[in-house]
């Protein structure tokens, strides 16, 4: 051991000798990103207090300073501001509640497929994630399965359509963004050691104690990174809401997109990116620190 | 009662059934609407044909969006790839100042909402006067891979035993043999998967594209732009074909691993 430790430290001499390499490997990437991610939310900051200039061209604007212009963002779309975090929120919830179970069979109970199930699980989403969720549209459309079952079985009535609503957003939404929640929950699962729960079923515990008091605590970093990945992206996207939803259905990245593209309205689109990446910047460090795991890169 | 038990002890089975059900639906609609014949709108079901595998490019359009987003998904793949995987090797094999930054850095375009990325991105664009078109997308697709390239070649890089380098140096080797001889190969695993993931990402990419391709037309943004009056069949059969292809590519490369391993 003792040579181990003599080629260590060499090693890390050597290191310290060129202290410059690590900045140079930095570097190429850094500037892309400072220059492509950093640059333009700092313009985008710029822009969102920005307003119409005086002669009345359309989509031209100059700096004013004025901050209101969060406030009148937010008050004309609060509406669609609850709603993006309300469908992210319930999405989220049913993606843990459909991936948990599947990540632990796959873990615990797979055997010699295991490889393969994984595979299965992250498969669905080499087709392309807007055919699935045009795919979707038509599962719960008039001519699809699931409308003439529940009707069959008088679930819902024959005027009652299941497609152009909430309930087609958010089951999109919960089905698109599934293997962010699963991978992360089956990584920490795998990494339990099973001498662990057999040691709770030692000490007298049964199934569900162990369940409860062994397995759920120790697969907690999975839980909060499959949460945070499911529930970031869900609550900026408007492509379900977009494709399976009606108008009243539209969440935040609809009105930014439509304030970008049809009115040029920059301003009021940069304001709403803003306060969406505050709240969700905010939402995910109180999450983090609650959660109590730091390990999520 | 033997039912009760049976059904608790298969608990697990079928609930990863059901599952497996929910993700595979989707996709085995649009396989199955591949063989439609149903013309130009493709959402209900008008009778069996072979004929859009055999002409996949028939609809106007769709292979030139499928051309640009291959393009766009490789010029990608490769410039994120490599810029990722040097930050992934300063990380994850240096001590150096300013490294809780730059894991922020890293980590805050994937929190990010792609909505948020695309829209400043093409803001900075508007007022640089660059108009949105293949380059813009090319480098916003580039910016959004970086992060999860170092992620997953970081991961790699920490599971990687320290004492065969050690071991490397110690037979003589100087630092850049003991890199090109001992690390690179056995890091290579996780940069051709890292690629692989940069690849996908860029080419299901759709919210940070439509905000910055202008008038170029991507795959996604085709499927999008279509689905408003209808989406033609071959759409079906390339989002199938790419279903297979990627599943063949895991597949054959988990298997070459398990021999490498015997």
């Amino acid at each position: 051991m003792a040579f181990l430790h003599a080629a260590g430290s060499k090693v890390s001499s050597l290191k310290e000798k060129r202290s410059l390499l690590p900045y140079l490997l930095l570097a190429p990437g850094i500037i892309w990103l400072f220059t492509f991610f950093v640059l333009p939310i700092a313009n985008l900051a710029r822009t969102s207090t920005q307003t119409p200039t005086a002669n009345g061209d359309t989509g031209s604007y100059e700096q004013t300073y004025r901050f209101a212009n969060y406030i009148d963002a937010f008050l004309e779309n609060k509406e669609q501001f609850s709603r993006s975090f309300i469908y992210a929120f319930l999405a989220t919830v049913l993606a843990l509640a459909i991936a948990y179970p599947l990540a632990y069979g796959i873990a615990f109970k797979s055997g010699k497929y295991k490889n393969l199930l994984l595979v299965l699980v992250v498969a669905p989403f080499f087709t392309s994630f807007l055919l699935r969720t045009i795919a979707w549209k038509q599962i719960l459309g008039e001519e699809g399965p699931v409308i003439a079952i529940l009707r069959g079985i008088h679930i819902i009535g024959d005027n009652t359509s299941l497609t152009a609503s909430a309930f087609a957003v958010v089951t999109g939404m919960t089905y698109n963004f599934l293997p962010f929640m699963t991978l992360p929950l089956y990584a920490s699962l795998e990494r339990i050691d099973p001498r662990t729960m057999e040691a709770a079923g030692d000490l007298y515990a049964n199934a569900f104690t162990t369940f409860r008091k062994v397995t759920v605590p120790l697969s907690m970093p999975g839980v909060v990174a499959g949460t945070l990945l499911t529930f970031i992206p869900a609550a900026g996207d408007y492509v379900n809401a977009a494709i399976l939803g009606n108008p009243n259905t539209k969440m935040l990245g609809n009105v930014i997109e439509s304030r970008f593209f049809k009115i040029v309205d920059y301003p009021t689109a940069a304001a709403l990116s803003f306060t969406l990446m505050a709240a969700i910047l905010i939402l995910v460090t109180i999450y983090i620190r609650k959660a109590g795991t730091e390990e999520l890169v | 009662m033997r039912l009760t038990w049976w059904f608790r002890k298969n608990l697990i089975r079928i609930y990863m059934v059901l599952g497996f059900t929910y993700l595979f639906v989707p996709v085995a609609y649009t396989f199955a609407f591949s063989f439609n014949n149903g013309g130009k709108s493709n959402l209900v079901w008008k009778g069996f044909t072979l004929g859009n595998w055999q002409n996949p490019c028939g609809a106007p359009d769709v292979c030139l969006a499928l051309g640009n987003s291959i393009r766009v998904g490789l010029i990608s793949t490769v410039a994120a790839t490599f810029l990722g995987t040097l930050i992934a090797f300063a990380l994850g094999r240096h001590q150096f100042k300013g490294r809780s930054t730059t894991n922020t850095l890293i980590f805050l375009p994937m929190a990010t909402p792609e909505v948020v990325l695309g829209a400043s991105l093409l803001a900075m664009f508007l007022n640089l006067g660059i108009n949105p078109g293949f380059w813009p997308v090319v480098i916003a697709h580039v910016m959004f891979c970086i992060s999860f390239v170092v992620v997953t070649v970081k991961a790699r890089i920490a599971s990687l035993d320290p004492r065969l380098e050690q071991a490397a140096m110690d037979l003589y080797a100087n630092e850049f043999e003991t890199f090109r001889k001992v690390t690179l190969p056995l890091v290579a695993p996780g940069i051709a998967g890292a690629a692989l993931l940069a690849f996908s990402l860029s080419f299901d990419d759709f919210i940070i594209t439509n905000f910055n391709s202008g008038t170029l037309t991507t795959f996604p943004k085709f499927v999008y732009v279509a689905s408003a009056r209808g989406i033609p069949a071959q759409a079906n059969v390339i989002g199938s074909a790419m279903f297979f292809l990627a599943l063949f590519i895991v597949i054959a490369g988990q298997l070459v691993n398990k021999r490498k391993a015997r």
